[in-house]
């Protein structure tokens, strides 16, 4: 029998190209037919037409963007907080020398596994007088252990007689931290405070658990309501009662659409640096 | 040379290695600063809820606080265990448990064995920049498009069905669909970017490895086989100890959002219940019980599978 490499090999490939090809379709297709969907002019599931009126509607309803403020808000913020807390920390860690530091990274990576659990943690949030305030979106998850670990592993591996040698002419630890370890960082830097921050405006537990006020929800809150529960109405709510509680399926579609445009926005900018950022740091974690 | 000298010099041996330890953290002051906040951090949203488990032993009242609360032992578990509710949220979270161990985890490292094969760089680029995004939208947003595809009414899925079969699937609450629509939803959103951290490790293999397959006469299947999948065996190893850990917390916000009163049968875990028993009914104690002891499962798991790793010659995770 007449074995033919090239034949299997080409089979192989085209097998493989054909296969790739089919998933990252069926990861983007569901999207597209939603922005479809919500240039529709009709409430049916095939789109039809092209209009602006989902949009038009749900750009004047004050419910829908007050949530996206208040998102914008916390996301901003929220990341601001989460990384500085996160690369001072990391930074300390990153020295070899400093006493305690392999007790405080050991209790570090044990909250990787273990956790107080949902009613314990909502009761130390109670109790610091958090609840129904922004902090409860930022506080409770200001540092991911995850991310502290990357960053440190990133930290790591920049050359030890590059600080030495700095320290030697006089430089003090945040001269140091910022002049030179902060530049050489930046994709992982960039990188870590995309997935903060997409963390923050994801985030819809958080706001389900600690937000009582609606005119403090974030986005997520409110894209629930309208188009899981299909029961929200995202007018004022002063129409609330006047208007049934019906959300045309294309305005569902908008809302969408409006929550997910500021992650696609910053993507592209960040995408390159994710394979570099994360796994230089993460291999030596 | 009498004791008193000895003893003498035995304190000042101490004074100088205290002083010595004292200098050496006076000397990483400023890092002990910036390690400060990020401290401050886990002691009082990691462990001050680890403390807060003792609630679970408790008659936990608000107003008289941990120290003031009366002591009850075991009665919460024990409460829980004899539930009828008990083993369909235990066989809940299992099983959900075990299809995200055996059908997704798998499919990532495929993903990434398919993806390491392209040799054409601008295809691969743009496929890993495609499967990526999924990974950034929120459980709200993944769930809100399952349900405007899969609705029966007007949903675009069930449209089709009802075209070719004159007939609708109700999907959403359904107690058949309810796992396999979970672990679709999975591998849609997170599939590809689990692919990432083995791509990565693959850069890492020798190519002359390939080299000299390829001069004995392997095919690509082989080469796969004997070289690529022993590269990343490791990093399969660990991301899988600490993902059977995690998989009780993980996927609760997407859990939370796909179960309803027609599939709770099969769709309702700790968490859920955790999260309705205890914030929305108010019984702190006896759900604080439920979530230790999901807790508690995770952390044998983790310390199990580590163990077993090790046992088997891996590096394990500690």
């Amino acid at each position: 029998m007449v074995h033919n490499p090239k034949l299997s090999e080409r089979l192989f490939d085209a097998f493989n190209y054909f296969l790739l090809a089919i998933f990252s379709i069926l990861c983007i297709a569901p999207f597209i037919y939603v922005i479809v969907a919500s240039f529709s002019e009709t409430n049916t599931a095939i789109p039809s037409g092209f209009t602006l009126d989902a949009y038009y509607y749900i750009f004047t309803t004050n419910t829908f963007v007050r949530s996206l403020g208040v998102s914008a808000y916390i996301t901003i913020l929220g990341t601001f907080l989460s990384i500085i807390v996160t690369t001072l920390m990391a930074y300390g860690l990153s020295f070899k020398g400093v006493p305690g530091r392999r007790i405080i990274m050991l209790a570090v990576v044990f909250t990787m596994i273990f956790n107080g659990g949902m009613i314990p943690t909502y009761i130390v949030v109670r109790s610091l007088g958090m609840i129904d305030t922004y902090w409860a979106l930022m506080l409770p998850n200001l540092v991911m252990a995850f991310y502290l670990i990357i960053m440190r592993g990133f930290f790591q591996n920049i050359p030890n007689e590059l600080i030495e040698s700095a320290k030697i002419d006089g430089a003090h630890d945040i001269v140091v931290l910022f002049r030179i370890v902060l530049p050489l960082s930046m994709p992982v830097i960039a990188a870590i405070s995309l997935f903060y921050a997409v963390g923050i405006w994801n985030q819809y537990f958080g706001a389900v658990m600690y937000i009582n006020s609606p005119e403090k929800w974030p986005v997520q809150v409110v894209l629930r309501q309208v188009i899981i529960l299909a029961t929200g109405n995202i007018g004022d709510e002063s129409s609330m009662d006047a208007d049934s509680s019906f959300v045309g399926q294309s305005v569902q579609m908008a809302v969408v659409v409006v929550s997910i445009i500021p992650i696609l926005m910053v993507y592209p900018f960040i995408q390159k640096h994710f394979a570099k950022g994360m796994l230089l740091g993460s291999v030596k974690g | 040379m009498n004791v008193n000298a000895f003893s003498e010099r035995y304190k000042k041996l101490n004074i100088y290695l205290l002083n010595s330890r004292f200098k050496n953290i006076w000397k990483y002051r400023w890092l002990y600063l910036f390690m400060l906040p990020g401290i401050l951090f886990f002691i009082i949203f990691r462990y001050a809820p680890m403390w807060g488990v003792v609630m679970a032993f408790q008659n936990y009242r608000p107003h008289l606080g941990i120290l003031g609360s009366e002591w009850v032992g075991f009665a919460h578990f024990e409460r829980f265990f004899s539930l009828p509710d008990f083993w369909m949220l235990f066989r809940n979270t299992l099983l959900l448990a075990i299809y995200d161990l055996v059908i997704f985890f798998p499919l990532t490292i495929i993903l990434a064995l398919m993806l390491n094969e392209i040799t054409r760089e601008w295809f691969k680029r743009s496929i890993q920049t495609i499967v990526y995004i999924p990974y950034f939208l929120s459980w709200v947003v993944i769930v809100g498009i399952t349900h405007l595809l899969l609705s029966t009414e007007g949903g675009l899925i069930n449209e089709i069905i009802h075209y070719f079969r004159g007939e609708t699937v109700s999907f959403l609450t359904s107690t058949d669909w309810f796992r396999p629509l979970i672990i679709m939803q999975m591998i849609w959103k997170d599939a590809g970017w689990g692919t990432i951290i083995f791509l990565a490790a693959l850069t890492g293999v020798n190519p002359q490895l390939y080299e000299a397959a390829k001069m004995d006469g392997a095919n690509r299947l082989r080469m796969i086989w004997h070289i690529t999948l022993p590269a990343i065996r490791n990093i399969i190893i660990i991301l899988m100890i600490l993902r059977l850990g995690n998989f009780l917390d993980l996927g609760f916000e997407q859990i939370f959002l796909m179960v309803n009163s027609l599939n709770r049968e099969v769709g309702e875990v700790f968490d859920t219940y955790v999260y309705r028993v205890g914030l929305v009914q108010g019984q702190f104690s006896y759900s604080a019980a439920v979530g230790l002891f999901k807790g508690v499962v995770g952390l044998i798991l983790v310390l199990g599978a580590d163990k077993i790793a090790k046992k088997s010659g891996e590096e394990g995770i500690f």
